[in-house]
């Protein structure tokens, strides 16, 4: 019994939860600035200044913004399923957050002798968890919606249903193309083989592009946002929301622009490798290089952020049946070509061809 | 049908050619748009510390004006009242004891006088019919106010800061468009 206790690491536990800490609170202040960038990018776009009142800058926005949405009177509608209508947020939330947990941030650190990974879950089906946390995420749109008992949220979360539904088969089969080179489902290999060749966008071009646009559909982002369609649908899902329910909901989504961009940076442009330098070389930097990393990192993340944003104030929202011709007629078919191509290559290439 | 002017453009109804088709080649296009957007110089200018000037002929708050000795110019004839389109103004003469000579210009003086901001139109015309140049309109506009009876402005509100006791009040009140106007007369 106690030598059961005792073979657990104490500082093994502290380490993750330390980083767990780290990481979500990380990813809630990048979500915070992200709804000030955005309002920001969307005012320079159109010409404008943004909010520059609170703080230097209006950098204290957010926190505004924040304090408004808490301040807010919380009303849970009569004819509503109470339960199910508190879940829905939290779902949502909850779902946004898990995918990190898989992410690798940057190298190992040193820590009074102890090698310290920062990733908190080395686990080798890495990308496979990640699709299933996020086509979770659908949940809390649906729960939400329907919680609302009002057709308008219903018909919204059908819409985001079916829509993050379509895209994620397209993303799939991108990623499929993508792991046949790789040869690996785990996070922290397919970077560490981007560490020492090149870049997988080289290889997979249309298949980082398909993938790309499906996150946009899976994050609801414009030009996919039909369901927070609100000339259509008055506000979408969260109509009936107030309140911080409201502001998990509005938060998830930045969230999962967030992780979708890690994901993106972590996939195709080699995660936390720092770009045209060879890592290896500053190995004499010690833990400053595995900071450093991390930041190369969020650097790629930011610039993916940005085009998140660039693309939303530029590109007007599909009608629905675009929607859906773009996903069923056009990604997938690319996407299987871009499959069979890809795997013809690799079978000829096991096989001896030379290149 | 003959066309009115030459400025009518026919609709183009080609078939889409496949780069149209691809969406995408249009997409970078608008994208670089906006990109360009993203550096231009901002149409926007910050409000309270910045202000766009006002042009010569705009009409703002009134202003009860004084003389060259800070005594009251209005003797509460009434004139402005009977002018004004909206109903706007209110007053109430009473006579000038002895004494006041300081304060006010004539034997007779406006005890109460009031403007209510909310039906005022701002046309001026009062200021057209003072004979003793005792309003004008100044370049200021009423500002916000959480109730009706904030809009209705008195004497107090009105009257212009004595040139002696305080000129730069009085100079910063008489504003740009009082100074114009005298210096084309």
């Amino acid at each position: 019994m106690h030598s059961a206790l005792l073979a657990i690491d104490l500082f093994f536990v502290i380490e993750k939860l330390v980083l767990i800490v780290a990481i979500v609170s990380i990813s809630l202040v990048i979500a915070m600035y992200e709804t000030y960038a955005e309002r920001k990018v969307a005012a320079f776009i159109q010409d404008r200044r943004g909010p520059n009142r609170a703080g230097p800058f209006g950098l204290l926005q957010p926190l505004a913004d924040g304090v408004k949405l808490f301040m807010k009177e919380e009303i849970i509608p009569n004819t509503s399923n109470r339960f199910l209508f508190i879940l829905g947020p939290c779902l949502a939330m909850l779902a946004a957050m898990m995918t990190s947990a898989v992410v690798p941030w940057g190298g190992t650190i040193d820590f009074f002798g102890r090698q310290v990974n920062l990733q908190i879950a080395d686990i080798n089906i890495g990308i496979l968890y990640v699709f299933g946390v996020v086509s979770m995420g659908v949940y809390g749109i649906m729960i939400g919606g329907w919680a609302s008992n009002n057709k308008f949220s219903l018909m919204a979360a059908l819409r985001g249903a079916s829509q993050v539904i379509s895209y994620e088969l397209p993303m799939g089969l991108s990623l499929i193309a993508l792991l046949m080179l790789t040869g690996s489902l785990k996070m922290s290999e397919i970077v560490a083989q981007q560490i020492d060749g090149w870049y997988n966008v080289l290889y997979q071009p249309l298949g980082f592009f398909i993938f790309l646009v499906c996150a946009f559909a899976e994050c609801n982002r414009t030009p996919f946002d039909l369901p927070e369609a609100e000339n259509e649908l008055n506000f979408g899902y969260h109509q009936e929301y107030s309140s911080m329910k409201l502001g998990f909901y509005l938060f998830a989504e930045y969230i999962n622009m967030f992780i979708s961009s890690v994901i993106m940076a972590t996939l195709f442009f080699g995660g936390y490798d720092i770009p045209f330098v060879n890592d290896a070389s500053l190995s004499g930097l010690g833990n400053w290089l595995a900071l450093l990393q991390g930041l190369s990192l969020i650097i790629k993340v930011c610039i993916f952020i940005f085009v998140f944003m660039w693309v939303r104030w530029t590109i007007p929202r599909f009608r629905y049946d675009q929607l859906m011709n773009l996903g069923w007629k056009t990604l997938i078919p690319l996407a299987l070509v871009n499959m069979v191509v890809t795997a013809a290559i690799v079978l000829l290439k096991s096989n001896g061809w030379k290149f | 049908m003959q066309a009115l002017t030459n400025r009518a453009k026919p609709v183009s109804r080609k078939p889409m050619t496949l780069v149209e088709k691809l969406y995408m080649w249009n997409i970078l296009k608008g994208m670089m748009i906006t990109l360009r957007h993203l550096f231009k110089k901002k149409a926007t200018i910050s409000y309270p510390e910045e202000k766009r000037p006002f042009s010569p002929v705009f009409r703002g708050l009134h202003i009860l004006n004084r003389d060259e000795e800070g005594r009251e110019r209005c003797t509460a004839c009434g004139l402005c009242a009977l002018a004004c389109p909206a109903e706007a103004i209110t007053m109430e003469a009473a006579e000038r004891l002895p004494g006041e000579e300081n304060k006010y210009r004539e034997e007779k003086y406006a005890a109460k006088y009031e403007i209510n901001m909310l039906r005022c139109i701002f046309c001026g015309l009062c200021e057209e019919a003072c004979p003793k140049d005792a309003i004008y309109l100044s370049e200021t506009f009423a500002p916000s106010n959480y109730q009706r009876k904030g809009f209705i402005y008195g004497k107090e509100d009105l009257l212009i800061p004595s040139p002696k006791e305080n000129p730069g009040e009085y100079w910063k009140a008489v504003g740009n468009r009082k100074a114009n106007k005298e210096q084309s007369n």
